[in-house]
């Protein structure tokens, strides 16, 4: 029996965007996330997937109020964060935590890797001396404690990305946010460093939110994925069935669309291959945001917007026409 | 035997940075035959796009450029700079990750195509214009004759990518080196550009060189597939031979660090990729390798033929050829 770490309903995103055409001034609204609702369990972990422009880096700053959500609620233990005050809510930040991308730009070159690691504890006033706990981070990480006393362009990619992880890991939080963690580092080091989350995850208990456009990466990690476009889910289920019968014309083309590393079964599949880009979010089509590239679309798919409906237990599409 | 239009021999590339010389190319050889499309992958310091930017005599003066690169009977490597601009766009092409950089921002598409035409063929305005209309129907972009009067801003990424192809095709060069051209780009724009590197490929029987990281896109489109490793060519063979049995450790090593579908524990690469200011004896891989051994510490492995591949790990044959696709 798992239970609910945190509830997202009705998010909502807009950017303003001011637009200097000459003499005239104009503003206009990026919907860079709309109506996104669902939920993380404790200990589960959570894939969003989708493409540039899709919204799921923002979902994921609005979730820890980087950024200020404009409409829509984020619950966090049952408690509304949104109404939360700014001091009560950097208290809480202590439970929840990211990852960013790249780890060059998310250490601070001037500092020792030991101080960029403690940062957070000095930050939230954990009393004491600090050394031992660093020590212990840097080796759950799969890194030595001599360690500590260096700068990060001593470091590799991957080992830098390893340092980000023990100062998000320094405060236990129950939620991470894992933004593209290890789509700048190579191949061969990817999975050790997928291998270390999981790792984690089993040791520590707590919950992810696994950023990510490489959908191969997400089948491995995620418990359960979310697949947004232009903004929306446009389905959430369990990975399994998410990957082995999408209900969303997309979540098909999407999967169609990514390379396996195995020629022979490559080459013998059966492809979707989309028109086209991803519409602009400044101006997205009315109804279903997908109808312009989708080959099922109807009327229907332009006048009346979809919303997500159960298709199978715990698998939910917004489309008119959906595959299963 | 296909004929060979690429045959690099040797190459090596030094740089002087501020810590000492970085030999960044140690001796590659690389053949590119008629109208194949053969995949070049390798981490980032691997030496793959530095390789060919030598080829395409594109790397600063301050890179020291040794070895051979003969490109239908002509060396490349120390050509004079007017001999190596006849050759660019006309007999060998090259196309980068990010297209926007690619385009100049103020000039119209169309133009832009004609200017590679007219560099290299004695077309008036006229024709050339008429002929990037026809280049931009090649590679896909629809309404053609009014996106030529456009700029590259008001093209998204995918349909500047397909632009860069149009210009880089546009004299029916013999050879196009494609370096990462999908890694900027969504995957499902990915599928589309891969299509048009193909359709170019099959309707001029252009040779392509796919440099990528990726190993899935090889799989999807390469005919044969070389591996490098610290600057060297670790292994090369036909696309089915290479990922159903490599002979290498490293490639070995890549591929069965891929996520796939299941949940088994993913495998990666112990250590890090080699600092190439000092490089480790030997064969490069080898503090990586769980197969390593003394014979491994000491020279330089060349490549050797093991079946129907290529090998530069000097216990390729003892080691058991494991398939790991089954």
């Amino acid at each position: 029996m798992t239970t609910q770490l945190l509830k997202v309903t009705n998010l909502v995103k807009n950017f303003e965007l001011r637009l200097n055409n000459g003499a005239r001034r104009r503003k206009r609204i990026v919907q860079a996330v709309t109506n996104v609702s669902f939920a993380v369990e404790k200990g589960q972990t959570l894939g969003l997937v989708g493409e540039s422009g899709s919204g799921k880096t923002t979902v994921g700053r609005c979730i820890l109020r980087l950024i200020e959500p404009t409409s829509g609620t984020v619950e966090f233990e049952g408690e509304d964060l949104g109404s939360l005050k700014f001091e009560e809510m950097r208290a809480l930040r202590r439970k929840m935590q990211i990852v960013f991308q790249d780890p060059f730009a998310s250490l601070d070159p001037k500092m020792t890797v030991g101080a960029s690691i403690s940062e957070p504890l000095t930050v939230q006033n954990v009393p004491g001396d600090h050394t031992d706990k660093v020590i212990e981070l840097l080796e759950l990480v799969g890194l030595a404690a001599d360690h500590a006393q260096r700068y990060p362009h001593e470091f590799s990619g991957g080992q830098r990305q390893r340092i980000g992880v023990a100062r998000a890991l320094a405060l236990n939080p129950a939620l991470i946010v894992l933004d593209e963690p290890v789509s700048a580092l190579d191949v061969s080091i990817q999975a050790g460093v997928v291998n270390l989350f999981e790792d984690l995850q089993q040791r520590l208990g707590m919950s992810y939110i696994f950023i990510a456009h490489d959908l191969s990466v997400i089948r491995h990690i995620a418990d359960r994925v979310a697949v947004m476009y232009l903004g929306k889910i446009v389905e959430i289920g369990d990975q399994q069935d998410v990957y082995e019968k999408p209900s969303h014309p997309y979540t098909k083309a999407l999967l169609s669309a990514v390379p396996v590393p195995d020629p022979k079964s490559e080459r013998a599949r059966q492809r979707i291959m989309l028109e086209g880009d991803v519409p602009s979010p400044v101006n997205p089509p009315s109804g279903c945001r997908f109808r312009t590239r989708c080959w099922k679309a109807q009327d229907v798919c332009a006048q009346e917007e979809p919303v997500l409906l159960q298709r199978a237990s715990g698998q939910f599409s917004a489309c008119h026409f959906p595959e299963t | 035997m296909a004929e060979k239009v690429l045959q690099i021999r040797d190459l090596h590339v030094t740089f002087d940075t501020p810590l000492g010389p970085l030999e960044a190319v140690r001796g590659v050889d690389i053949e590119v035959e008629a109208g194949e499309l053969l995949g070049v992958v390798g981490e980032s310091g691997s030496g793959k796009s530095v390789s060919f930017l030598a080829t395409m005599g594109l790397l600063p003066t301050r890179a020291r450029v040794t070895g051979s690169a003969i490109l239908a009977g002509e060396e490349l490597i120390g050509a004079s700079p007017k001999k190596m601009r006849d050759v660019r766009g006309r007999l060998l092409s090259m196309i980068f990750q990010d297209p926007l950089s690619a385009l100049n921002p103020v000039h119209r598409i169309g133009d832009q195509i004609s200017e590679m035409l007219r560099s290299h063929q004695d077309l008036t305005h006229r024709e050339s214009g008429k002929r990037a209309i026809e280049l931009l129907d090649i590679v896909g972009i629809p309404q053609p004759a009014d996106r030529a009067r456009q700029y590259p801003h008001e093209f998204s990424g995918g349909m500047r990518q397909r632009v860069v192809i149009a210009i880089a095709i546009a004299n029916n060069p013999k050879v196009l080196i494609a370096d990462e051209p999908t890694t900027a780009l969504d995957v499902t724009v990915q599928a589309q550009i891969l299509e048009v590197i193909e359709r170019v490929q099959a309707r001029f029987g252009t040779a392509v060189v796919l440099i990528t990281h990726d190993l899935g896109v090889i799989a999807r489109v390469a005919d044969r597939v070389n591996v490098m490793y610290a600057g060297r060519n670790v292994e090369q063979g036909p696309i089915n031979s290479v990922f159903d049995h490599p002979s290498h450790p490293y490639t070995r090593g890549l591929l069965a660090s891929l996520p796939r579908a299941g949940k088994q524990r993913l495998k990666p690469i112990t250590g890090f990729p080699p600092n190439m200011l000092q490089p480790p004896r030997g064969c490069a891989f080898h503090p990586r390798c769980e197969f390593a051994a003394e014979i491994c510490r000491g020279d330089l492995p060349e490549l050797r033929q093991v079946d129907d591949l290529q090998s530069a790990c000097v216990r390729a044959k003892e080691l058991p050829r494991i398939g790991i696709f089954v």
